[in-house]
């Protein structure tokens, strides 16, 4: 069990939580992740590290409700019971920020993809790094922790499908009219914006790292359900990523493998809408 | 003279495949009494010599037939602290029992049932009830809690020693825990050994990663001695086309969906796929294990091995069990292709059959494809259960010795870093319970000397 400082929502469909797990944060870095488990017989459920502060001990995580699973969780109060990590590998830029020195980078974050991004953006700009970011979503009220975000980059810039806030339409697009002022490209969100990220960033052979975000259960490498096909071979994204070099990921296969459990998953979120439904018709 | 063994009660096949309870029961007293008085009680024991850890059985089946059970569990305690697991699932027919002298003419004493009667017994009459010496005053880190792990943290605090086990699983117990499933090794069993590690002082941390959230170096620094029982938790797959479908899993994935998240249970949280038909490749226990688990969630569950029946790896027992709740065994054939229509989804597999050659070095008959025979299966599932490797993750940012194979090297038990001992399948490669548990009582012994 872990003491859940608080657990609220931010936008119409994220929450953010803050935890005490201090063996989590000890030696966390960004990229890494971990795996929550609301209660004993909950699902596991992979979540960024998003914040985190060594010295309290304090784990700050952001999760979308998108299934029965995450719903749980934001039911999740003063008590959870297992914060798992830190999980898969540091980011490489972070990992030896020397290597980068006067390297251009520019971070493309979509919807909660922005939780793994700013972290990292944190920590280069602490090592004097000057880093853009460009952050899209569908609407303005799903755009997050903008505040948080602003005060660590150099330039941000937002995109919207409905044009409710910056410029209308994807990252893509902004990224393709500044694509000459970057010297790599850190795209983290749904798998089909990271792949249009890098069909992009290919044609102009700009060193592109995503972040996958596959199906997983235990998170230590011993089930596979987390295998990607990286460079035509597999990979598990818990213990050899989450970052992958784009160039080399199979994001079609990604996307289909995402779909394995909808139907399941789908009864599951029934069942406990029913559940929830009955229990307050008992009150 | 009918001397023919006392055969072990189980649930009716047709029963068990709807549930997961256990599907034997284990011996009553009279079962085991009768069975203890066939044992011939040799002065020469070759039982024995076929245990990995030389348990004195003839003394412990004595215990049995004069009705003292106390001492037939301190006969076995002196040799193994997993007793009630091992009886379970230890390959008895390959070890002792296949020693046995009544083997010779007729059926071997049924030790493994004997051992879990015992065991059993002791759990009910709660005869565990050891007292841990006085505290020495050295602290032990050991990674893993799988039987090699809990055992060397057993005996340490038993010994007085203050002893953490850091698992990464919300859960303890390793494969005991997320591997085997609840009708051959119920979860509670399990529960016992680690909730008596507890009552010794043993400090379990669950969700800790080894490698990640502390390196061994850290250890090295905080404890006075480390043990590693990381286990040997890759799963392998085959690398052919089509293995990156939507419904091909590890055979650890399913069992782990199953017996760690309960995906068994209506209620569970954690889906599970249920194919119509399901294809599990390979023949060892891990295979067994699978193939019953999906049988009883409602899958038709097919067995395909490059083998024939004979030189399935998995234990005796469960091949029957398994023949007796319908499991078909497709055997000497192979998958060369997962066939998935536009969406990834898997429709069947291209397979060969497989010729049967001489035995190699190792005694196995080699197996060679019959280019002819390629053909077509209908599923709509497949699991891969090829075997395990090692999983290092614990041994990130140390240099540690590791073998051609990638298995850790030791000494006894010793590796090449100070101070850290390592034992069981990470060791060995994907082995057995026993063997992983004399391991983990052998390190203990050897981190007790280098205490000293
Ligand atoms: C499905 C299945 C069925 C089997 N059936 C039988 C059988 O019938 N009879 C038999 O004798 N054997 C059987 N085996 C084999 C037997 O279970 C193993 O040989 C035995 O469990 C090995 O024990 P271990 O302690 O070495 O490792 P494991 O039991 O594998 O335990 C290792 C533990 O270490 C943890 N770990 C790994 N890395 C880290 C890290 N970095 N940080 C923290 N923790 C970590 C793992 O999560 C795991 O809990 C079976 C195996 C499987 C998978
Ligand atoms: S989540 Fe199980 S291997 Fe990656």
């Amino acid at each position: 069990m872990y003491k859940v400082v608080y657990n609220k929502k931010i936008s119409s469909n994220s929450y953010e939580m803050l935890v005490e797990a201090p063996l989590v944060v000890e030696k966390c870095m960004p990229g890494q992740f971990v795996i929550v488990m609301a209660k004993e017989d909950s699902e596991r459920i992979p979540l960024t590290i998003y914040d985190y502060d060594r010295e309290k001990g304090l784990l700050w995580l952001i999760y979308q409700v998108i299934g029965a699973s995450t719903e749980e969780l934001t039911t999740v109060q003063q008590k959870i019971f297992s914060v798992s990590g830190p999980l898969g590998n540091a980011n490489e830029i972070c990992k030896d920020p020397d290597a980068y020195k006067g390297k251009r980078i520019c971070y493309v974050a979509g919807g909660v993809g922005i939780a793994p991004v700013y972290p990292q953006v944190k920590y280069l700009q602490e090592h004097g790094f000057n880093v853009d970011v460009i952050y899209g979503s569908r609407s303005a009220d799903l755009l997050l922790i903008r505040d948080k975000v602003e005060k660590v980059v150099s330039k941000i810039r937002y995109a919207t499908d409905d044009g409710s806030f910056g410029t209308k339409g994807f990252v893509t697009d902004i990224l393709a009219s500044n694509i000459e002022d970057y010297d790599i490209v850190v795209a983290i969100g749904p798998v089909i914006m990271m792949k249009n990220v890098v069909e992009l960033t290919k044609k102009y052979n700009i060193p592109t790292i995503v972040s996958m975000n596959p199906l997983m259960v235990d998170g230590s490498g011993m089930c596979g359900a987390c295998r990607c096909e990286i460079d035509g071979k597999p990979k598990f994204a818990c213990i050899h990523g989450p970052e992958f070099d784009g160039f080399k990921v199979n994001f079609d296969l990604a996307l289909k493998r995402m779909s394995i459990y909808k139907e399941e998953e789908q009864e599951k979120w029934e069942l406990m809408k029913k559940r929830l439904q009955g229990g307050k018709n008992h009150e | 003279m009918n001397d023919s063994k006392v055969k072990g009660r189980l649930q009716d096949a047709d029963v068990r495949v709807t549930n997961f309870e256990e599907v034997e029961f284990g011996y009553n007293d009279e079962e085991a009494l009768q069975e203890a008085s066939r044992c011939l009680q040799c002065v020469n024991p070759r039982c024995m010599k076929g245990c990995p850890v030389n348990i004195m059985i003839p003394e412990f089946i004595k215990g049995i037939k004069e009705g003292d059970l106390k001492k037939a569990y301190e006969v076995i305690s002196r040799s193994s602290s997993l007793p009630a697991v091992c009886g379970r699932v230890c390959p008895q027919e390959k070890q002792c029992e296949s020693m046995c002298v009544k083997g010779i003419k007729g059926e071997a004493i049924s030790i493994g049932s004997l051992e879990r009667y015992v065991a059993d017994q002791a759990i009910i009459n709660q005869f565990n009830s050891v007292v841990p010496a006085e505290k020495v005053g050295k602290k032990v880190a050991i990674v893993g809690s799988g039987p090699a792990g809990l055992t060397c943290a057993g005996d340490l605090a038993k010994a007085g020693y203050d002893v953490t086990i850091y698992e990464v699983l919300h859960k303890a117990g390793g494969v005991l825990t997320y591997g085997i499933p609840e009708f051959r090794l119920p979860k509670s069993i399990v529960q016992k050994e680690v909730d008596s590690l507890k009552k010794l002082g043993v400090e379990i941390k669950c969700d800790v990663p080894i490698g990640n959230a502390l390196t061994i170096a850290d250890l090295q620094q905080q404890y006075d001695a480390v043990f590693l029982g990381t286990g040997a938790g890759l799963p392998k797959f085959m690398g052919i086309p089509g293995e990156d479908a939507n419904q091909v899993f590890s055979a650890n994935e399913v069992l782990t969906r199953i017996n760690l998240m309960g995906g068994y249970q209506e209620e569970a949280k954690t889906p599970i796929k249920k194919g119509k038909t399901a294809y599990v490749i390979g023949g060892g226990n891990v295979a067994m294990d699978a193939v019953r688990s999906l049988k009883r969630l409602g899958v038709d569950a097919h067995i395909m091995y490059r083998r024939s029946l004979e030189e399935l790896p998995a234990r005796k027992m469960e091949v029957e069990h398994a023949v007796d709740e319908g499991i078909v065994f497709d055997i000497l054939k192979n998958p060369v292709e997962i066939l998935t229509d536009d969406k990834n989804n898997v429709v069947g597999m291209k397979v060969v059959n497989m010729i049967l050659g001489e035995a190699g070095e190792d005694g196995r008959r080699g197996v060679t494809e019959d280019p002819d025979s390629l053909h077509t299966v209908d599923c709509d599932m497949v699991i891969m259960a090829l075997g395990t490797s090692p999983n290092h993750g614990a041994l990130k940012d140390s240099d540690i010795a590791l073998s051609d194979k990638g298995l850790i090297v030791v000494e006894g038990t010793k590796t090449s870093l100070d101070s850290v001992f390592a034992g069981g399948d990470a060791v060995t490669g994907a082995a057995t319970v026993i063997l992983a548990m004399e391991a983990g009582k052998k390190a203990a012994k050897e981190i007790m000397e280098s205490l000293s």
